[in-house]
């Protein structure tokens, strides 16, 4: 089966549904490919809010915004990134607000706002209340709110259609080749489809479910990223992954940083603030990265409650009306999978793999990229977690996602629907186009024997939680480097259990695993490569952050089957590098 | 400790109607019913389908029927269902596709059919629109849907008459209908004073107990109908 379309989405979180929103009001034909429904995609499972300084409880400037995001980044920030980040989270909140958006409100009906880690008045002087929300509900709302309009505005929507494959035209997109559409493949009967387009968008969030603890839901398997890297695209500052300080034990389930931002605690086994050891200014509300490793240290240094792998969140002391006005689902999250009650027991937490400030590089209207010279791949838009822009540099800060989203899926679909005027329909061929893929999966399907993804999958997440996590050293790196490699042996003897053409998630989940370990072999030569402790990437053999040698972007690409590693300056407008306190 | 799950399977490829199959696994009494269903899948029978996603109860991939009451497998935990054996069904008054997999698209067109979106007549301001706290409160509650269809498919009124609009959609009416930004509340009461609207509902509360979200659902289909009641008279 074949399609045309102007313009592809691929995902349906918050940056695909403002893309596609953007394309519809511009009259483009386009449409939103999901391999889930529109509504579950991850967006909705951001909890805290939306950072804008709209100054409405107390004085701020997107300048301080801008800053925040620069150092919180550990300057590997692109600042002309940023400073768009910071400006257009203004306009793009109050656009929500208009689309119906519910945020809680002030007591004179403005947007309400609260304090977020890492978001400070006038350049790190004490915190800010900068976060914009709804209970902590804001991720559902911004994904409800504009699915709702999407809805209003007749945007054409594949629910439930897996892409599988990006076409190209005129060579490979690391070459000079255009994007020319997807192979996507229908969950419902097994079909192949075929959608060509001028231009296509990745938007398929990030890839958290290569570590054994995370936040991020089953679908999160770096499909986007991965696609464009097998056709030449490179991955961008991969070995920058956010560990979320605050995760249900074991489990990983995010309990929002906005219980901190609220006034809750962190505490060891005595019920000491140990933050006070690490960031005496900020205390619980320093950037993540910061008050994971302080987690980590205290665990290491036997002050873990009962000597264990975890301390204390304590909202005991803010009380039970802002508990359950501004925190009711994360409170929710602790009874039911912890069985603890936060309104009069500490909630015991660890680090859970969260972010990925890495991912395809793209430019400032969210056109990918594919060298150090910033050169467009045509035809090819990224955003949100996919993207790497990059405004989050080495460490993201708190709300920051949803505002990169939001800024950068609108400028998606907007320049998306000046790109598609001049170019015409991609003329690629149905039945050639897709059968690699069509055989790839095919030889998934018949195998009569090998291993299950599954078991395969166990392994690769064990090894990135173990080697690859908060903390690593060349030894870990090296180890997880071989372990990786081996099971991207082992995956070519994938086999399913299920044979048939229906909702086949066992064939889905196996194709997934690929993408995992495509994200994965790239963390790992990149976090070896960078000899130096940088936001998120901490190396216990380089402490120190090394700006003469690593003040730069990693882009790994992959060359003849391998992985080939070169560097991107970072782009610095306003604010010099300094040493990183709170 | 052991728990024994009775799942009822059914491939469109392979059977002529669906069955039960048993497996057993190891579970301990933090664990959810999804945990115990990647096990199965995982570690017994990679054929067994069902719809997941975030895997804790926020984006309303896996509501299932299980021990007779519709519910997220992902919020339900062993020890909070007290038995050792396990019933596990696809939501009922849906057709299956596929073993738990539901069709939703009948389901999501009535959702769509109450015109949920934002709609105003007034030019936007340059900042936010102003809304009294009091007026927030107003809608709070029926903002939480996810749209699993935990409620609409455990309605009675629902399995006699499919072409009810059923819980869920007037759920979401009612969160603009409550809006006080919103201008289109007469064309929404519009469409639910049909036959196929809210009068259908017979006040049972099956939708209230379904729902994971803890959304008081009679409580907001009573009060959509109290206005259609209010803009007659």
């Amino acid at each position: 089966m074949i399609r045309d379309h102007d313009a592809l989405v691929v995902g349906a979180g918050g940056a695909g549904l403002w893309a596609a929103l953007e394309l519809a009001k511009a009259g483009v034909d386009s449409a939103v490919l999901t391999k889930l429904y529109p509504t579950r995609s991850h967006t909705g499972a951001a909890q805290g809010g939306v950072c804008a300084a709209l100054g409405n409880q107390e004085e701020d400037h997107w300048e301080w915004h801008m800053f925040d995001t620069i150092k919180g980044g550990d300057y590997l920030v692109d600042q002309d990134a940023a400073e768009v980040l910071a400006r257009e989270a203004i306009e793009t909140v109050i656009e929500l607000e208009h689309m119906g958006l519910p945020f809680n409100r002030t007591p004179d009906g403005r947007i309400d706002q609260r304090r977020f880690g890492g978001h400070t008045r006038n350049f790190g002087e004490g915190p800010v209340k900068r976060s914009c929300f709804a209970a902590d509900r804001t991720g559902h709302m911004i994904l409800q709110t504009l699915y709702q309009q999407c809805l209003k505005h007749g945007v054409k929507f594949y629910d439930e259609y897996h892409v599988v494959d990006l076409l190209t035209e005129g060579g490979e997109l690391g070459g000079g080749g255009r994007a020319a559409g997807v192979v996507a493949y229908r969950i419902a009967d097994g079909e192949l489809v075929t959608l060509r387009s001028k231009a296509v968008m990745l938007a398929t969030g990030g890839f958290g479910r290569m570590f054994r603890v995370t936040s991020n839901a089953w679908s999160l398997t770096g499909d986007g990223v991965s696609l464009a890297y097998r056709h030449g695209v490179p991955m961008q500052d991969m070995e920058f992954y956010q560990f979320h300080p605050t995760g249900i034990v074991g489990i990983g389930i995010l309990l929002s940083e906005a219980a901190r931002g609220e006034g809750g605690y962190l505490l060891d086994k005595d019920g000491f603030r140990f933050m006070e050891r690490y960031a005496p200014k900020l205390m619980e509300l320093a950037p993540r990265d910061m008050v994971s490793r302080a987690i980590h240290q205290e665990i290491r240094a036997g002050r873990g409650i009962d000597g264990k792998d975890y301390v204390h969140l304590d909202v005991r002391h803010v009380g039970r009306k802002v508990i359950e006005e501004k925190l009711p689902d994360i409170t929710d999250f602790a009874r039911v999978y912890q069985g603890v009650e936060p309104l009069t027991e500490p909630v015991p937490i660890q680090p859970t793999a969260h972010y990925a400030m890495g991912g395809t590089p793209t430019d400032l209207v969210a056109r990918v990229t594919r060298d150090a010279a910033n050169t467009v791949v045509p035809g090819l838009y990224a955003a949100g977690e996919t993207a790497c822009v990059s405004v989050h540099g080495a460490n993201r800060l708190g709300t920051n996602s949803l505002v990169d989203l939001l800024v950068f899926g609108r400028r998606a679909g907007r320049q998306m629907a000046i790109d598609v005027k001049g170019v015409g329909t991609p003329d690629v061929d149905e039945v050639t186009v897709m059968e690699p893929v069509r055989a790839e999966l095919e030889a998934i399907r018949t195998r009569q024997r090998g291993e299950r993804a599954s078991a395969l999958r166990v392994e690769l997440a064990d090894v990135m939680m173990d080697d690859v996590g908060v903390y690593r050293e060349d030894a870990g790196l090296r180890r997880a480097q071989k372990k990786v490699g081996e099971l991207r042996d082992r995956y070519r003897n994938v086999y399913v259990h299920d044979k048939g053409r229906t909702f086949n998630t066992d064939l889905l989940e196996a194709r997934e695993l690929g993408y995992l370990i495509d994200c994965a072999e790239t963390t790992v030569a990149s976090a070896l490569a960078r000899k130096e402790s940088r936001g998120a990437h901490s190396r216990e053999d380089f402490t120190e952050r090394d700006d003469a040698a690593f003040l730069t972007h990693t882009l790994a690409t992959k060359r003849d089957g391998a992985i080939s590693l070169s560097y991107k300056p970072v782009t610095i407008t306003k604010f010099q590098p300094k040493p990183r306190t709170y | 400790m052991h728990v024994e799950l009775r799942i009822l399977r059914y491939d469109p490829e392979r059977d002529r109607k669906p069955h039960e199959e048993r497996y057993t696994v190891e579970a301990g009494p933090m664990d959810r019913v999804l945990d115990l269903l990647h096990k199965v899948k995982y570690e017994q029978d990679g054929t067994l389908t069902f719809r997941r996603s975030c895997a804790h109860g926020v984006c309303g991939s896996d509501a299932m029927l299980i021990n007779g009451r519709n519910r997220l497998a992902c919020k339900i935990r062993v020890d909070q269902l007290g038995k050792k054996s396990i019933t596990v069904a696809p939501l009922p008054g849906l057709p299956v596709m596929k073993d738990l997999v539901v069709d939703m698209e009948a389901f999501f067109a009535k959702f769509r059919s109450v015109q949920p979106y934002l709609q105003t007549s007034d030019v936007p301001p340059l900042r936010e629109r102003l809304q009294s706290a009091a007026d927030r409160t107003r809608f709070d509650d029926t903002t939480k849907c996810i749209l699993c269809a935990a409620c609409t498919s455990s309605c009675p009124s629902f399995w006699a008459q499919p072409e009810y609009v059923g819980p869920a959609a007037i759920v979401n009416a009612h969160r603009f209908i409550f809006d006080s930004r919103d201008d289109a509340a007469e064309e929404r009461l519009e469409i639910l004073a049909d036959k196929d609207g809210v009068w259908r509902c017979r006040t049972i509360f099956n939708c209230s107990d379904a729902c994971p979200r803890g959304i008081h659902i009679t409580q907001a289909i009573l009060e959509v109908s109290s206005k259609i009641v209010e803009r007659r008279a």
